[in-house]
């Protein structure tokens, strides 16, 4: 089954796309997305990995020790701390969006031109 | 557009997606079979060049460190548009934190959440600086360490309240540490340009593998980082902590009754 995580990761994705197509409360949509990016987690650790392989940490073991691809791993840290900066940004948002039309549902937040007309 | 158009909409164009997903995943190197060139000469260098136990910190703070640079500026950024997203717009007030609802019985915090609360704080700072200080050697590093740093200001709020959490973790403070913090790690940067002849060179001695003050300028490069991380998540929680406390005037909600 090597092309199980693979899947796992799109599944993840197509789950998180789903949850932000049928939101209707902003904090969830930006959960969702954060969903969405985990599964790019997923997908750079699992290329990285390699069989009976042990972390790219060499404390007290041997040199020549298996290790899996430490750079990957260095790329999901960035990945995490921008998954990290976009959910604050969306969340600042989302207040500022709950303070000024008093809800958070994105199906309410229509254009200021189309709320004075209808 | 109805629900029900949106979502066969959004199917079609999922399919698309998951079509071009599984036709891109079927060219990627089997689960457990990657040979990256680059992964495995690191794994091979890394101890003895650098005296780095932990490969990924020295990718992240040395091979790599003009990208963690970058990654530290991001940071930097949103901090900043959470600070303009979220101040405080004409029409807005900040108030005391009285209480909206008077008359209504409200549930002390309870012992339990106080002493344990408090009683974690110092543990919590003291794993979050080991953190920080052993990411050469063993998992960890600024990024992670200084996330667990801000949590501490978060269970002084937990335990007490906002006002408390204020006066522990003055918001002059935090924003001195997150500016310090993003400028120490890119004058570290510098002075590899200035002392080795580029930019992040390691240039400092490497040390004994396995010593806490080995890998040269890696262990400082995560000091600062943990000080900018601290800085920059404890005045986001800060941040948006204030937010309970700031209210738009009665008279400006007058947009939101012809919606």
């Amino acid at each position: 089954m090597s092309f199980l995580p693979y899947a796992v990761a799109a599944w993840v994705m197509g789950v998180g796309l789903y949850g932000i197509v049928t939101s209707r409360d902003l904090l969830h949509l930006v959960i969702c997305l954060s969903v969405m990016q985990s599964a790019s987690y997923l997908l750079l650790l699992s290329i990285g990995y390699v069989d009976d392989a042990q972390a790219p940490i060499f404390a007290d073991v041997p040199l020549s020790t298996r290790a899996v691809d430490p750079v990957v791993q260095a790329l999901t840290l960035t990945d995490v701390v921008v998954g990290t900066t976009v959910t604050a940004l969306l969340l600042a948002l989302a207040v500022q969006a709950q303070k000024r039309y008093g809800t958070l549902d994105p199906r309410e937040l229509r254009p200021a031109r189309e709320r004075l007309d209808g | 557009m109805s629900d029900r158009v949106r979502l066969s909409v959004f199917g079609v164009g999922l399919a698309g997606l998951l079509g071009l997903m599984l036709w891109a995943f079927a060219g990627l190197p089997d689960f457990g079979d990657y040979a990256g060139p680059y992964g495995y000469i690191l794994n091979r260098v890394a101890v003895p060049e650098r005296s780095t136990t932990d490969v990924v910190t020295a990718v992240n703070f040395d091979y790599r460190g003009f990208d963690t640079l970058a990654e530290e500026f991001i940071l930097f950024a949103s901090v900043v548009g959470v600070a303009s997203i979220l101040r405080t717009l004409r029409g807005e007030r900040t108030r005391a934190p009285d209480d909206d609802a008077a008359g209504r019985r409200v549930p002390e915090t309870s012992l339990t959440v106080r002493v344990a609360g408090l009683g974690l704080v110092a543990p919590t700072i003291l794993v979050g600086i080991y953190i920080v200080a052993h990411g050469q050697l063993t998992p960890g590093g600024g990024f992670q360490g200084g996330v667990i740093l801000a949590t501490a200001l978060l269970l002084i709020y937990l335990s007490a309240d906002y006002m408390t959490m204020r006066a522990v973790g003055p918001i002059s403070l935090i924003e001195l540490a997150e500016g310090l913090g993003g400028a120490a790690f890119a004058l570290i940067g510098l002075s590899g340009l200035i002392a080795g002849g580029a930019f992040f060179q390691n240039w400092l001695g490497k040390g004994t593998v396995g010593d806490l003050l080995s890998s040269g300028t890696i262990p400082l490069s995560n000091a600062a980082v943990g000080l900018a991380v601290t800085g920059g998540f404890a005045f986001m929680l800060s941040e948006f902590l204030q937010q309970t406390l700031t209210r738009r005037r009665v008279r400006r909600r007058r947009s939101r009754r012809s919606a």
